[in-house]
């Protein structure tokens, strides 16, 4: 194969080793993505160029050569795929189950390639490779054409946001490197692009497999005017470049301070510029100051550019910590708490709407709900269809709530500022990523009131300090009978009280809802807002609910001052509640009449670290209501 | 406008974003420090991170008792350096054991390292590690996050592990897990040596050419760095013009012939070689994806 003018630099290695590293280290940076199945040779194709930029060395390529025997399904030949392969279990199978990221370089650029497997799993491995991705390389096997999932992969590229794309048709030397082969293909796809909004991509005629068109144009396709795909790679325009053209944005990842004469901003600048004297706005309050010093280990800089990790010192004492985001004065981002987003879903528990979520956007993390989707989108027809929830590797669009105001951008407009994960309250795992469209104008239009009365003014007035006693158990548990008393004995003491019941709520306000997962979290979310009102007013609420799971009582106990959210577990094993049956309920449940019966088949998530808890195997009614009223009264 | 900014600035930026992260998110961080070159690299990248505060954790050195002595001398005067507390631990069991690597094998890495480590983590508390593996260096670490979760029983569970999107690590934890963090997860091991080159980082001697007393066994060149060295019969050290592109205990790592004295030789030298680094190990030619069965135990 010939040579090209790039991979020339071995003789400079050998005579003048310091020119070598000068030139090296003025190298770019650019991360690409390649999708594809093991079918389209995306392996073969990383290993050609791991292999064509020389990043394989002898010892790798002996037991590449002798794997390819034993394994390798190109005969005699080497199976450059057998490169990239990583876990051992992976090895036996023949399929990669995840993201890998594979490193080269040429005399140009630093490229690293994520690498993603073509099963089920692939939405959720193809979204996390393709993030932070600047370019994506699509394989099509010159011999099937565009499948569908060709369009799959291009639909994720382009939803993350990559805006170069590759269409790389693989194997011509299968298809005698037939030019109408190619155009066929080119032209199918040109009009898929742009029905999805792809208006630009580079069609690119390959073998991965015989190399053509990889680091030198191949002259078994004269009729490809086009550069080689190396080429392409090494000069497509960065996105970390385009990023400096945007307005200044700095979200604070930790304030620096060694000693009181020094109080630095340190984090890395998603955008723009920043010199000092800029002046900045510091969001979400609004205080604007001025930079002072843009400052690093190597020295202060006279500009500090998007990518650069630096830590600012301000001119004035403002207050500003991690979460903030540091803004060109004239043009910074919105802060709101209501968004549209698009959401991948990427766990196996799917989405409960209306559960609480800690969503993580830049450096800001705070709780979130997300609302039922407005519709799902089949990433095989892109067609919208209804969703109640969404499944692992689910794509949706929907409507999410925050507890506080984030600092944002739409997506399009920044990566940083417009990209969050969704992280499960219990389990803590990364259950989702999504995209911010806009924010929804009613959370713009609608503000906080301040009152003159404040809550603490009209606890004072009924001479009492407010709290929510949140029972929670087993249905039959002996929830009601319990709170009722405790309601009895506190009226006794002149305080001011509400009970809500399960049941009765179930009456009115929440009328609309069932007994699925999903209805369940949303009756609790709003018997917490209920609770929380009533509390503003000075009342001691009492509930009455099974409340079966951990995150929405810990939703309910954020959303309440420290210390006014009093968990009581009236723990009754089930043996002994079916036993009881007050309503019937277990019998109907055990028959079959009755679905999503908690305890039968529904869980039940029992609290762990209950302010009370009643046994009722032991203590009587009265008992426990006596033990309950102390516990508050002690307060 | 300037030029982009070249690789090496945006790894760097990467790494030092990745740093910040940990320290603003987790407890109780602290710096597993090996003494090697990417250990030095990691180290410095920290130094700058936190500039002009030290670097807001504890070093770890998890020690085995059979470095090289010239990595021992480093190790302290680099701690000094940066403003750091250093830590070493020795597990107490292997010491009273007298593991050693001339006698029990793989037993010597399981229990010095693997073992140790574990032990030093539950000792002082550590929820988080940062740890200086980067994923060129093996096909099993390419799939490896940058924030790599831990049972409470330091377990890696590769079926489990938290996708990272963007620049968004989740670094929630339930009590007991801890996170090992892989700041220069992207650096190859030419960024490695251009950015020690370019930054002028002190690294161990070791990876010079000297002259040094040598013996060959199993196809690998050891160095005799003391007298707890068991010769067989009949051999005899040889002084060769060695160094060593990847350091651990003394007895286990294999050295090349080589004339380079300087930083840029070295690298020419690397550049012009035909065998991947790792072959100086002892530890990977156990049996096919052994770093994967380590790492699942425990070890990086």
């Amino acid at each position: 194969m010939a040579n090209p003018s790039s991979y020339e630099a071995d003789a400079l290695i050998a005579e003048d080793i310091d020119a070598y590293l000068d030139r090296h280290q003025h190298k770019s940076l650019l991360r690409f993505i390649t999708c594809g199945s093991v079918d389209d040779g995306k392996s073969t194709l990383i290993g050609r160029l791991l292999y064509d930029s020389k990043m394989i060395f002898e010892d790798q390529l002996a037991a590449l050569e002798a794997d390819s025997k034993r394994v390798g399904t190109q005969g005699q030949n080497i199976d450059f795929a057998l490169l990239v392969d990583g876990l051992a279990a992976e090895r036996e199978q023949g399929i990669t189950i995840d993201v890998a990221y594979r490193f080269f370089a040429t005399d140009r650029r630093k490229f690293i390639v994520a690498d993603t497997p073509g099963h089920e799993q692939y939405t959720r491995n193809m979204v996390t490779g393709a993030s932070t991705a600047d370019l994506a390389v699509i394989l099509v096997d010159a011999r099937k054409g565009v499948l569908t999932q060709t369009r799959r992969h291009s639909y994720l590229c382009h939803l993350l946001g990559i805006r170069n794309i590759v269409l790389a048709v693989n194997k011509m030397d299968l298809v005698d490197y037939d030019q109408q082969v190619f155009d066929r293909i080119r032209l199918a796809y040109s009009g898929f692009a742009q029905s999805i909004g792809i208006t630009n991509f580079t069609p690119i005629p390959i073998s991965g497999f015989a190399g053509d068109n990889i680091t030198a144009k191949s002259a078994n396709t004269p009729w490809y005017r086009g550069e080689p795909l190396m080429e392409i790679l090494e000069t497509v325009p960065l996105d970390a470049d385009a990023d400096r053209a945007k307005p200044f944005r700095l979200p604070v990842q930790w304030v620096n301070r060694p000693n009181l004469d020094f109080r630095g901003f340190s984090g890395l600048i998603a955008g723009g510029t920043v010199k000092p004297g800029d002046a900045v706005r510091i969001l979400p309050s609004g205080k604007t100051s001025t930079v002072a010093r843009v400052v690093t280990f190597d020295g202060d800089l006279e500009e500090g550019v998007a990518g650069q990790s630096v830590t600012l010192t301000l001119a004035d004492e403002v207050d500003c910590s991690r979460g903030d985001v540091i803004a060109a004065a004239g043009d910074p981002p919105q802060a709101a708490d209501q968004f549209e987003a698009t959401i991948v879903w990427m766990a196996d528990e799917e989405m409960l709407p209306g559960r609480s979520y800690w969503l993580k956007l830049g450096t800001q993390t705070v709780t979130a709900n997300v609302q039922q989707p407005k519709y799902q989108i089949n990433v095989n027809t892109m067609e919208h269809t209804a969703a109640k929830t969404l499944e692992l590797n689910a794509i949706g669009v929907a409507n999410l709530s925050t507890d506080r105001p984030l600092v944002f951008e739409a997506y399009e407009a920044s990566r940083d500022l417009g990209g969050f994960i969704l992280i499960d309250k219990f389990t803590n795992a990364t259950v989702a990523a999504g995209m911010i469209h806009f924010s929804l104008r009613r959370a713009q239009n609608v503000h906080w009131q301040a009152t003159d009365i404040t809550r603490e003014a009209r606890a004072a007035a009924m001479r009492q300090k407010p709290a929510v006693l949140w029972f929670t158990g087993l249905s039959g548990a002996g929830k009601s009978t319990i709170a009722n008393l405790v309601e009895k004995k506190l009226a006794r003491m002149n305080r001011h009280t509400f009970l809500l019941d399960g049941d009765n709520v179930r009456h009115g306000l929440n009328r609309d809802l069932g007994f699925t997962d999903a209805d369940r979290v949303e009756n609790i979310r709003r018997v917490g807002e209920v609770a929380k009102l009533m509390t503003d007013a000075g009342l001691i609420v009492v509930t009455a609910f099974i409340s079966p799971f951990r995150a929405e009582r810990e939703m309910v106990r954020q959303m309440l001052p420290e210390g006014e959210f009093i968990e009581v577990f009236v723990d009754t094993p089930l043996a002994e509640a079916e036993k009881r049956d007050v309503k019937g309920l277990y019998a109907k449940a055990r028959s079959g009449q009755l679905k999503n019966f908690t305890g039968i088949d529904s869980p039940y998530e029992p609290p762990e670290d209950a302010e009370i808890r009643i046994d009722t195997t032991r203590l009587s009614p009265d008992e426990a209501a006596d033990r309950i009223v102390d516990y508050l009264l002690d307060r | 406008m300037t030029a982009s900014l070249t690789h090496l600035q945006r790894l760097e930026a990467e790494s030092i974003h990745i740093l910040r992260e940990v320290v603003a998110e987790t407890e109780k961080p602290v710096m597993l420090y090996s003494i090697g070159k990417d250990s030095a690299v990691m180290l410095h990248l920290a130094r700058k991170a936190f500039y002009p505060s030290p670097p807001p954790f504890p070093l770890l050195h998890v020690d085995t008792t059979w470095k090289f002595r010239a990595m021992y001398e480093l190790r302290d005067r680099a701690a000094r350096e940066a403003g750091m507390e250093l830590l070493v631990y020795q597990n107490p069991e292997a010491k009273e054991r007298g593991i050693n690597p001339f006698d029990h094998g793989s037993l010597h890495t399981d229990m010095w390292k693997t073992e140790g480590l574990k032990q030093a983590l539950d000792l002082y508390g550590f929820d988080a590690a940062f740890g200086g593996a980067r994923r060129d260096e093996e096909k099993s670490r390419a799939k490896e996050r940058i924030f790599s979760f831990r049972s409470a029983n330091h377990r890696w569970d590769p079926k489990n592990q938290r996708p990272e999107l963007w620049r968004l690590y989740n670094a929630k934890k339930a009590k007991g897990e801890s996170i090992r963090v892989f700041p220069i997860s992207n650096w190859t091991e030419l960024d490695i040596w251009q950015y020690i080159h370019l930054e002028n980082i002190e690294i161990v001697p070791l990876y010079f050419a000297a002259p040094r007393p040598t013996v060959e066994r199993d196809g690998l060149i050891l160095m005799v760095d003391d007298d707890r060295f068991r010769l067989k019969p009949g051999e005899v050290p040889v002084e060769r013009s060695v160094r060593f592109r990847t350091l651990g205990c003394y007895p286990l790592t294999g050295a090349v012939e080589s004339e380079a004295t300087t930083l840029p030789q070295v690298i020419q030298e690397m550049l012009l070689t035909t065998t991947s680094e790792r072959q100086g190990r002892a530890i990977d030619h156990d049996q096919a994806a052994s770093m994967e069965k380590k790492k699942q135990e425990g070890y990086f």
